[in-house]
């Protein structure tokens, strides 16, 4: 399923992984054609961050430099990178290599959204919204960042979950505080 | 974390562990005798045609010690050993970080082992970091990062900024790869190895060698260590341009460039040489000089290390950054092996013979894949 802000937009129970990706891209009419090229993980991050961002983002607030990425999960690129195995034996595929990297997913919301500023990947057990807040407020406090991008999104096989968080400095209306208890009650939602 | 303190990070330790030698000394000594690690190996488990690499010779020494470790954990445990050794700290203290940083930690697995849900689970990081963390006694939760080859770097930012934000006194930070089949195939598909010993910034120039090692940075605000090197700033930044090609204009490292600059308190005049991220692809070395010609930094005296060691992938940044750590406490500058000609648009100051200078601080800097730059600012 997918939802946002507590609200429940779209839901394809049954669908595996790639079926279900596929069908929340074409729910939303996003038209991105470098979808296609990606793998499980850049995908559901690039489609979280898409819907994330939707209707919901000032973007021209900022210079590219001020906006970041912060991410998290457990298995890396574990998915693609059994993908990515499975090919050596007959011709390795470069397409499929280059995603044998957890931080491709950050590239590609970067690409999409010309966001320059710091990101970084960090791999975790579980979710740890005290580590990502700590990671994020440093980089705001300082006005490295005004605005970031943070979160989990993780991939293995057909067990996938993304959950990411828009932060600004600047309050609007309906924001919540960016705490660890809320995040953990909106990742936990799912 | 919260606002930054006035407090210096000093830099108390670190380890070497690599082909070169087990320790920071023995690295050095090498890299001042122009002894460079990268060979010829012809290897059918790791690659079909010969390559080149800078790569452990017995790889079984790592494997046959029957305490669960693979050659991954050995070489981390191994690097942080020595740092540890070399370093008033206390692992086993509450307010002792330990950072880890790799690019594909236990991949090699896939190779040698049947892929069932308890393989996947040894291969997660988290499992490899918690095993390094037992081994030492931290008690806190490893930090760790994989974010292509600017790992190494963002390791030593982060562990910077957790110090900075008074979250912890002391940071342990230890970078590995293990270069396998997994790895070496794909920079095959991407046809940016280098048919012999990588040549940075050189005209001829024709890509890159694989590495393997580990590297420790041991870092800490105990006033203790008044007068050590400090680690004075740091900063990371995204191309946002493509995902496996670098920034045409380099203006994206540039300014993660002058952001570390900024954020240690110096200006260009103040940097008085450069460890270069210098893989030897033509698109790379390019990248990186129209990134200090951005900056009026082209003049400043460069290396690359790439041809001493490969590109060792997460663990690049943090051994080249001891290196240099070591050039500043010796007053030498490690030349730049492989490079003859100038082969950038934008001609960088390329070291290629021993330089002596009372050197005061350096930058390292590092790009990679998904479009990443970092930039970390180390001086006296």
């Amino acid at each position: 399923m997918v939802s946002k802000n507590g609200v429940t937009l779209f839901e394809n129970p049954g669908a595996d992984i790639t079926a279900f990706l596929l069908s929340v891209y074409q729910h939303f009419h996003f038209n991105y054609p470098k979808f296609y090229k990606m793998d499980n993980l850049s995908k559901l991050g690039w489609l979280t961050a898409e819907i994330l961002l939707k209707d919901d983002f000032e973007r021209f607030n900022y210079e590219p430099e001020e906006i970041g990425v912060v991410l998290t999960n457990s298995n890396s690129s574990l998915d693609n990178d059994l993908k990515y195995f499975d090919t050596i034996s007959d011709i390795p595929s470069p397409s499929v290599f280059v995603y044998t990297l957890p931080n491709i997913v950050i590239g590609e919301i970067c690409i999409r959204n010309n966001f320059k500023g710091e990101h970084a990947f960090f791999i975790q057990e579980k979710f740890d919204a005290a580590f990502i807040g700590q990671q994020v407020n440093y980089l705001l406090d300082n006005n490295i960042l005004q605005a970031c991008i943070c979160g989990w999104a993780d991939v293995l096989g057909q067990d996938y979950k993304a959950t990411l968080f828009l932060v600004e400095k600047k309050k609007n209306g309906q924001a919540l505080l960016f705490s660890p208890e809320n995040m953990n009650g909106i990742f936990n939602t799912i | 974390m919260s606002k930054i303190s006035e407090d210096d990070v000093f830099v108390v330790a670190d380890n070497i562990f690599s082909p070169l030698g087990k320790t920071t000394a023995e690295n050095f000594e090498h890299l001042k005798n122009s002894i460079s690690g990268v060979k010829c190996h012809d290897d059918e488990s790791l690659s079909p045609a010969p390559f080149y690499a800078s790569l452990f010779d017995d790889s079984k020494q790592f494997l046959q010690s029957g305490d669960g470790y693979t050659k991954f954990e050995h070489l981390l445990i191994a690097s942080i050993a020595d740092g540890l050794k070399n370093a008033d700290i206390d692992s086993t203290d509450k307010k002792t970080a330990l950072i880890i940083s790799s690019t594909k930690g236990n991949i090699s697995l896939l190779e040698t082992e049947e892929n069932n849900p308890a393989l996947q689970q040894r291969i997660a990081m988290s499992s490899s970091a918690k095993m390094v963390a037992e081994h030492f006694g931290f008690q806190t939760r490893p930090v760790i990062i994989s974010n292509a080859c600017i790992s190494g770097v963002m390791a030593i930012i982060t562990g910077m900024r957790l110090l900075k934000a008074g979250l912890y006194e002391n940071a342990v930070i230890a970078g590995a790869d293990v270069i396998s089949k997994f790895i070496v195939s794909g920079f095959q598909s991407f046809q940016a190895l280098s048919p012999a010993v990588c040549r940075p910034f050189d005209k001829n120039r024709d890509g890159l060698n694989l590495g393997e090692g580990a590297a420790t940075v041991i870092l800490s605000t105990q006033k203790k260590f008044e007068g050590s090197i400090k680690v004075k700033g740091g900063s990371v930044s995204n191309d946002a341009n493509h995902i496996s090609g670098p920034s045409r204009t380099g203006a994206e490292l540039a300014h993660a460039v002058k952001q570390a600059m900024s954020d240690a308190g110096l200006v260009a005049g103040d940097i008085d040489f450069i460890s270069a991220h210098g893989t030897a692809t033509i698109y790379n070395d390019e990248m990186e000089a129209n990134a200090l010609a951005l900056l009026g930094l082209q003049s400043v005296p460069l290396n690359s290390l790439k041809g001493y060691y490969g590109h060792t992938l997460g663990a690049a940044g943090l051994i080249e950054s001891v290196v240099s750590i070591q050039s500043l406490k010796e007053n030498l500058v490690i030349p730049t092996l492989g490079f003859a000609e100038n082969g950038v648009t934008s001609a960088v100051n390329v070291c290629i013979s021993p330089l002596q200078i009372d050197a005061v601080n350096f930058i390292k800097t590092a790009s990679g894949f998904g479009g990443c730059n970092a930039a970390v600012v180390i001086g006296k």
